[in-house]
């Protein structure tokens, strides 16, 4: 055995076995076209060239002996900085299929190495855990003799929900009647594109995606909506008649908020609604996070801050004094914004508290509607440890809110809206109808759309997701040119259209079994069962096995 | 499928008439129970003044007809008249039938002082206290209805044995609207309080098909803390309690019904000259949307009579007849029972967006659409 100092190891040094993803690369396949090296978003392969010993067998001479040549080939980097992230580019761009990581079936000691100079791991993406109880969720009240089951394909479906608060009967009558105000109320599709930021997306993928949005309300007569998170909405958009499709975010930084107001008096449309964050899901606790790589010439100027700068929102609204008063306060004066014709929702992170935010919305009487985020929601960039370990699930939290409602009788008057982790493992369907049921008036989805829109590679095995760091391989959350125009705005409109059109066919193909065509199954929990007896207990609904 | 028929005539004429007629109707139909609504009530053994409140409905034991009578008596109620039927028991199935009641009562003037709403809600009350009390006392005393001019009976069995079983066909009860519904799927386990018709504050109705929509419905109504909306032991209840909720507690005409079980598409109200009233409408009880497939027959205490189809249309119903005498029907040949001598080339099967309404003076029927004007001055 050697010396310690000979070799060169340190407490931090890693080697590929250490690593998460190992990149496989085969020397035979290999024509060293360069285009994998050149893809690879984080340097983690690099050409280099090896000395390989040829043995050598002389039989006549009855000797043994070697020969030495050099051969050029890729290798995988062991920096922490350069680490493959499995994210497969590599793989998708090699002709002759020589290289593609795969999953480290060691343990991955790199986690252990990941708060260098004190700093904790930060990423994209939601929390690593791959498994989703909504997938779980059966609709086994199938009608079969008194109610036929309908025909999916030629039946006509209701399936819009509103946005927006809803009165009670008596109190819209007595306000129709005496001329008063009435809240104002969107007709929507019940999948809405969850708030991402014009910051942490890049361009072209807001672009696909509003084009795609524009498509389906215009025309497929899907009325689909999307939420443009912190930080703004480009200027054309807000003088474009697109307005009426896009949910404006405000949120603690309030950034691009100057632009929105100034752009006010030149708005051809209202927007959709006004969302105000209160929390998220994915990093319950924290503001918004647009890191310097991300904060371009274009972004800087729509939020209104200097180029190259982090852009971190504080955790709360600062200029206000409880949160009861801020929501009350800031709901009123952006409902004042737009004559009160617009409606004013706050989203808030799922917690068990969520219910006491619910009834103070109760009892405000421009409150549109609450969006509750869980905790297996996405974001563009926080602390992994908020992502993997803080927050709430999203079914019992909405369970505990709706039936609250139900108990009020005010289930119809302020819709709840849920998010976190609809579509996690492909289903966007099932768990956003078996979330409906369960009393949502409709969800928002934001990962799965850039999973299913842009091809975005970003997994629960915490693949790729490097989202907060600018350099998105696929040109989905970055602000560099190289990388966004990877991404083709028509191709991800494309994309929005077949997934919203799918979606609304596995609707009719969930809600046909059922007997239910007229509205939209919210809050039907007699329609659905799960394979878990405390699950079942904990959210009211059937348990079956 | 459960059987729907309604008769209504200017003159009085015997319930078994539609029970005869629901005997036409029994193909695929395996008969297990059956509801009956009268209104416009005459005995022939006594002289009934409209405005005084029957109480119908079965007591199961001699101690519950006991209390029954304490409770009445208690609260002031004079028994004016005790209707005897002439049971044949070995015709009902059920075991435990120690009397089937229809009382006439005589108001305490303390009740007849009060306003006509706070009228409402002490019959009301004492009906959903009496119910209470038979639960109570295991389920002992099962009460129907307390209202003037309306008998209602239920019981598990073919219906047409069920009617000779109380010994209907002697003409001893007449009215002059008849609601009747042949269960299906009924066993004796049945809750009587499932069979329909249902009936809340004078308003009745009876349903066939299932309500795919019954669970938040019945959260929503639930929620609503009104007395009266308890029960829902058949998912057809809730079409009642719509009924009492649109025209009693908001007021709007029975037309408003309609637009809120199955209200119009956003297209279609786009073009509607009253559609953003009714838009806000139809949001503001987005939670009484139907879903069926259904059809919905329902009477009011003037005695109209309506009848509404879900959305889908995959139950319809028929109305026949002539000035003076309409029927109601799940199937058409049960308005071929009911009056066979009519005009059958006016008979109408109404469409997804009508409502039929025959009023009290029975000249004619209604076919009212949710297209046209919606019939409310605030609305304009
Ligand atoms: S998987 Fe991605 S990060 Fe890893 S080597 Fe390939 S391109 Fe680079
Ligand atoms: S592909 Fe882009 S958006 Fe998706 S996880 Fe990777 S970096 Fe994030």
């Amino acid at each position: 055995m050697v010396s310690i100092q000979s070799i060169p190891s340190t407490p931090s040094s890693l080697t590929h076995i250490d690593l998460q993803w190992i990149v496989k690369h085969r020397e035979d396949r290999c024509t060293l076209c360069g285009k994998c090296t050149s893809v690879c978003p984080r340097e983690a392969i690099y050409l280099t060239y090896r000395r390989q010993r040829m043995p050598k067998l002389d039989i006549l001479r009855k000797q043994r002996g070697s020969e030495y040549r050099t051969f050029t080939g890729v290798r995988q980097r062991m920096a922490k900085a350069n680490r493959c992230i499995g994210c497969g580019m590599c793989a998708s761009v090699c002709p002759n299929e020589a290289i593609a990581p795969v999953p480290n079936g060691n343990d991955a000691r790199v986690r252990m190495m990941q708060n260098e100079k004190g700093e904790a791991a930060t990423r994209g993406g939601r929390r690593n855990v791959r498994y989703s109880l909504l997938d779980k969720v059966m609709f086994n009240r199938i009608s079969m003799l008194t109610d036929p089951a309908l025909d999916a394909g030629r039946h006509e479906f209701e399936l819009n929900t509103l946005l927006g608060r809803v009165l009670a009967p008596d109190e819209y009558l007595r306000r129709k009647l005496a001329g008063e105000w009435i809240p104002p109320v969107r007709e929507i599709f019940p999948f809405v594109i969850g708030s991402m930021s014009f910051g942490a997306l890049s361009p072209n993928m807001w672009l696909g995606l509003l084009q795609g949005v524009a498509y389906c309300n215009e025309v497929l007569g899907i009325p689909v909506v999307m939420a443009t998170g912190e930080g703004g909405c480009p200027p054309w958009v807000l003088k474009s008649p697109y307005l009426k499709y896009i949910i404006l975010q405000i949120a603690s930084g309030y950034f691009g908020w100057d632009e929105i107001i100034r752009a006010i008096p030149e708005m051809q449309c209202e927007p959709a609604a006004i969302e105000i964050k209160y929390g998220q899901g994915a990093k319950p606790g924290d503001g918004g996070l647009l890191m310097w790589f991300k904060v371009s010439k274009l972004i800087a100027r729509l939020r209104g801050v200097p180029e190259g700068v982090d852009l971190p929102s504080p955790p709360v609204h600062q200029t206000l004094y409880s949160i009861e008063e801020s929501v009350m306060k800031m709901i009123q004066s952006l409902s004042m914004a737009w004559g009160f014709k617009v409606p004013v929702y706050p989203k808030i992170s799922a917690s068990t508290s969520a219910k006491a935010v619910l009834n103070n919305l109760v009892r405000n009487p421009y409150a549109s509607a609450l969006l509750i985020d869980g905790v297996d929601g996405g974001t563009g960039a926080a602390y992994n440890v908020s992502m993997d370990a803080t927050g709430h699930p999203i079914a019992s939290c909405l369970r505990d809110c709706y039936l609250d409602l139900a108990k009020q009788g005010k289930q119809n008057e302020i819709p709840i809206f849920a998010a976190g982790g609809v579509g996690k493992n492909g289903n966007v369907t099932q768990n956003g109808m078996a979330l409906i049921m369960m009393g949502a008036s409709g969800v928002h989805i934001g990962k799965y759309i850039m999973q299913s829109a842009a091809g975005c590679l970003g997994s629960e095995r915490n693949r790729c997701n490097v989202c907060n760091i600018g350099i998105c391989p696929k040109g989905i959350t970055s602000q560099n040119p190289k990388l966004y125009r990877r991404l083709d705005p028509d191709k991800v409109a494309e994309r929005v259209a077949d997934t919203f059109m799918a979606i609304r066919t596995e609707m009719k193909k969930i809600m046909a079994p059922l007997g239910r065509s007229q509205s939209l199954p919210i809050g039907m929990s007699d329609a659905i069962g799960i394979e878990d007896a405390d699950a079942a207990k904990r959210l009211n609904i059937k348990y079956i096995c | 499928m459960c059987r729907l028929a309604l008769k209504t005539a200017s003159e009085a004429f015997s319930p078994y008439e539609v029970l005869t007629a629901m005997e036409a109707m029994q193909e695929g139909y395996d008969g297990s129970g059956l509801g009956l609504l009268l209104r416009g009530i005459s005995f022939v053994d006594y002289k009934y003044r409209n405005s005084d409140p029957i109480l119908s409905g079965i007591a199961h034991t001699e101690g519950a007809l006991h209390r029954l009578h304490d409770f009445m008596q208690a609260r002031g109620y004079q028994l004016k008249y005790d209707h005897e039927f002439d049971v044949n028991a070995s015709l009902v199935e059920a075991q435990d039938r120690h009397k089937y009641f229809v009382r006439v009562y005589g108001t305490p003037d303390s009740v007849k002082a009060l306003s006509q709403e706070e009228l409402e809600a002490q019959y009301m009350h004492t009906r959903l206290d009496l119910r209470q009390d038979g639960l109570d006392n295991d389920a002992d005393l099962t009460v129907f209805s307390f209202w003037p001019d309306v008998v209602t009976i239920k019981e598990v069995g073919w219906p047409l044995d069920v009617g000779n079983a109380l010994g209907l066909s002697d003409g001893r009860v007449k009215a002059r609207v008849v609601m009747a519904q042949g269960r299906q799927n009924t066993n004796y386990g049945i809750n009587l309080y499932a069979c329909h018709p249902f009936f809340i504050q004078g308003i009745a109705t009876m349903t066939n098909g299932e309500n795919t929509a019954f669970v938040p419905i019945k959260e929503y109504l639930t929620g609503m803390h009104h007395p009266g909306y308890i029960g829902y032991q058949s998912d057809s209840e809730v079409f009642a309690h719509i009924l009492h909720y649109v025209t009693k507690q908001l007021k709007l005409p029975i037309e408003a019904y309609k637009h809120v079980i199955t209200p119009l598409r956003t297209e279609e109200l786009n073009v509607h000259p009253q559609g953003d009233f009714l838009r806000g409408l139809r949001n503001a009880c987005r939670r009484f949307i139907i879903d069926g497939p259904n059809c919905v027959i329902g009477t009011m205490p003037d005695e109209t009579c309506i009848m509404v189809q879900d959305g889908k249309k995959m139950r319809p119903g028929t109305i026949g007849g002539k000035p003076g005498e309409w029927a109601m029907a799940s199937e058409m040949c049960g308005v071929d029972a009911m009056i066979p001598d009519r005009d059958r080339s006016l008979d109408f099967q109404p469409m997804r967006e009508n409502m039929i309404i025959v009023s009290p003076d029975r000249k004619e029927f209604k076919i009212w659409s949710q297209f046209s004007p919606f019939p409310l001055h605030q609305a304009a």
